[in-house]
């Protein structure tokens, strides 16, 4: 079961569904994953993971002439009962949950100073959320978040991105077993900050991750969002949506890497556009290991281009290593608000301001909608009218 | 009393690096509470009058003037237009996605009307002029025009139709398309718009066959960018039983 349609809009939205018997997604990157940066060759620009992505534009965090200064504040506050605390890298949490798949991801691991690890005890059901703000006040910085909730407990944490930062950051979720965790990553960055990080969800079994990613703001935002089980049984939904604006970067590359029987995942990002150089890119790869039967994915990625000159990539890509699955799907579209629409629409009398924002406001109400937390949907139809009111 | 007054207009269309005029001196006069037919062949410039009166961007006036009620309706932005009673029923709607059915209605209705709807009474106007329709209520929940069907295209422009209440209504081809059942339900809505008496109507169509459910008060023939003949009802069955070759071969009688 697959779909897979694709709209061109001075753009490539191209998919795939490979049977391999040995996985791509792992060979295609330039280098395997490591935890020394050392090990990964700095990128020309032409390699596979690097080729979308203005590398002129990352001041330095590719090749390492990115020095850290102060700048970048990290705030944790939580409610009663979770352990905030920074450690070393020795910790023995530090990377558990998947190692840097890039010479970014690499260097932000080489380069922080301590990790900071909230914990949520077993069994411990939170009623308020853990909200985590990183504030920029124009510093390059280097960090390690690491969230890890025991055996069934259950927790939602907010991570806010605000101000002018040059950011190399990996953020790492531990998720027990029985455990749910809800996170939403909001990047709401003034207009030149640079953020690129990696974003490792190791579920446990029977566990529930929910990820919420919402890129508005910045200059280039590229994050990794990947997924893997420690054991059967575990669910996975990852949200998206972002709204690029003139001359933005934004680019999301998602890997759910199905490694254990049984469990599911549910990967649905939408952006909309907008404005000269625009640029957002996804890349959602699913891989289904041979053990992994029981499987059942689906990813959708949605494109709303607004105006001339945006552009977008993206790229759906499925291996299937094993037939004993429930289901695998993807869909790719990417369509434009054109000017057939807008006069229709305003041949219904509404103002063309009126008209655009319509909709894209219903373009993301549709994803917003299936988050199932009212104050999040809220909060985010709130970013996204905000967005609307200044841009559009 | 409404009245669209259309005086000697003048409308080209660029096309292949030249520019081509369509209509060539259109005079037309629709009051409120009138049916208008105008008929013709392919290519005549039927559907370009209709979406010159809507302000179609990629239409340009070059002579002539529109006036409805006496206000200049040249100068006016698409949205104006449709805010000071015009509204066309478009022969391809287009697919609007990721914008509901219901919200698209009700943002349209307050955008016309210049105030929200009381939600209580506007759901039930909107149930009750769908029902009429024969329109499944699942549809208010679908984004506009995607994956509907051509009947439901123009079930869907006759409710906007309908809810919208214009002065002068513009079908274009609303008839093309459609199957016996689908092209009496939705002649029902609009002839149950004409029996308020408040619309003056604007039928464009290519065949005859819609005028045996909604009757014409005049009957264009419209050719080679222009108005080449006017009449009653019985210049409709003229057409039908002579066609349009007479006007077609560019003689222009009127």
């Amino acid at each position: 079961m697959a779909e897979a349609q694709n709209i061109p809009v001075g753009s490539t939205t191209a998919g795939s569904i490979a049977v391999a018997a040995e996985s791509t997604v792992a060979t295609r990157m330039s280098a395997p994953p490591s935890f020394d940066v050392a090990d990964f060759p700095v990128p020309h620009g032409r390699e596979e993971e690097w080729r979308f992505t203005p590398l002129e534009r990352l001041r330095g965090l590719h090749d390492g002439t990115a020095v850290a200064t102060d700048g970048v504040t990290v705030e944790v506050s939580a409610p009663e009962g979770v352990t905030v605390e920074t450690v070393g890298r020795d910790d023995a949490r530090v990377g558990r949950a998947g190692a840097p798949v890039d010479r970014v991801a690499a260097q932000a691991h080489s380069s922080f100073e301590r990790a900071s690890v909230v914990s949520v005890p077993k069994e411990t059901a939170l009623t308020e959320p853990i909200r985590i703000t990183v504030h920029g006040e124009g510093g390059v910085s280097y960090g390690q978040q690491i969230v890890e909730l025991g055996a069934f407990a259950e927790a939602v944490v907010v991570i806010d991105h605000t101000g002018d930062a040059v950011l190399a950051a990996n953020v790492d979720y531990l998720i027990g077993d029985g455990a749910k965790l809800t996170v939403v990553s909001v990047q709401d960055w003034d207009d030149k900050a640079v953020h690129v990080g990696q974003h490792n969800a190791l579920v446990g079994r029977d566990a529930s991750f929910k990820s919420i990613v919402v890129t508005l703001g910045g200059d280039v935002v590229r994050l990794h969002p990947r997924v893997r089980y420690a054991g059967p049984g575990g669910e996975a939904e990852l949200f998206g949506l972002y709204f690029t604006d003139r001359g933005q970067h934004q680019e999301h590359r998602l890997l759910i890497d199905h490694n254990a029987p049984h469990c599911t995942s549910n990967a649905m990002y939408k952006g909309a556009l907008q404005g000269s150089d625009a640029h957002a890119v996804w890349i959602g790869d699913v891989v289904i290991r041979v053990q992994a039967e029981g499987t059942d994915t689906y990813e959708m990625n949605r494109n709303l281009v607004l105006t001339d000159g945006a552009r977008v990539d993206s790229v759906p890509n499925l291996e299937i290593e094993t037939g004993e699955i429930a289901g695998a799907g993807h869909a790719s579209a990417t369509g434009r608000f054109d000017d057939e629409q807008l006069f229709y629409l305003m041949a219904r009398g509404i103002p063309e301001t009126e008209a655009r924002r319509l909709v894209v406001r219903g373009f993301f109400a549709e994803l917003v909608q299936q988050i199932g937390l009212p104050d999040v949907e809220e909060r985010l139809m709130t970013k996204i009218e905000a967005e609307l009111e200044a841009t559009v | 009393m409404a009245t669209l007054e259309i005086h000697d207009l003048h409308v080209t269309v660029e096309a292949d690096n030249a520019t081509k005029e369509i209509l060539r001196g259109v005079d037309l006069t629709v009051k409120q509470g009138e049916t208008h037919a105008i008929m013709g062949p392919n290519g005549s410039g039927k559907s370009t009058l209709a979406y010159s009166l809507a302000g179609h961007p990629k239409y340009t006036i070059t002579g002539g003037t529109v006036t409805l009620d006496g206000e200049d309706v040249l100068e006016m932005t698409v949205d104006e237009r449709a805010r000071a009673g015009l509204f066309l029923a478009m022969q391809y709607p287009v697919e609007v996605p990721g914008v509901s059915v219901s919200n698209f209605l009700r943002t349209s209705a307050t955008a016309i009307r210049g105030e929200a709807p009381k939600l209580r009474t506007w759901v039930k106007e909107v149930r009750e002029t769908m029902e009429r329709l024969q329109m499944d209520p699942s549809f208010a929940e679908r984004n506009v025009n995607e994956g509907f069907s051509g009947g439901e295209k123009k079930r869907h422009e006759i409710l906007q139709l309908e809810l919208l209440k214009p002065k002068i209504a513009i079908l274009d081809e609303t008839d093309s398309g459609l199957d016996v059942d689908a092209l009496r339900v939705v002649s029902e809505g609009v002839n149950r718009v004409r029996e308020s008496g408040e619309v003056g109507t604007l039928l464009i169509t290519h065949y005859t066959r819609i005028l045996r459910y909604i009757k014409p008060d005049f009957v264009h023939v419209f050719a080679q960018g222009r108005i080449a003949e006017s009449g009653g009802a019985e210049l409709a069955d003229k057409l039908e039983n002579e066609g349009y070759e007479a006007y077609a071969k560019g003689g222009v009688t009127a």
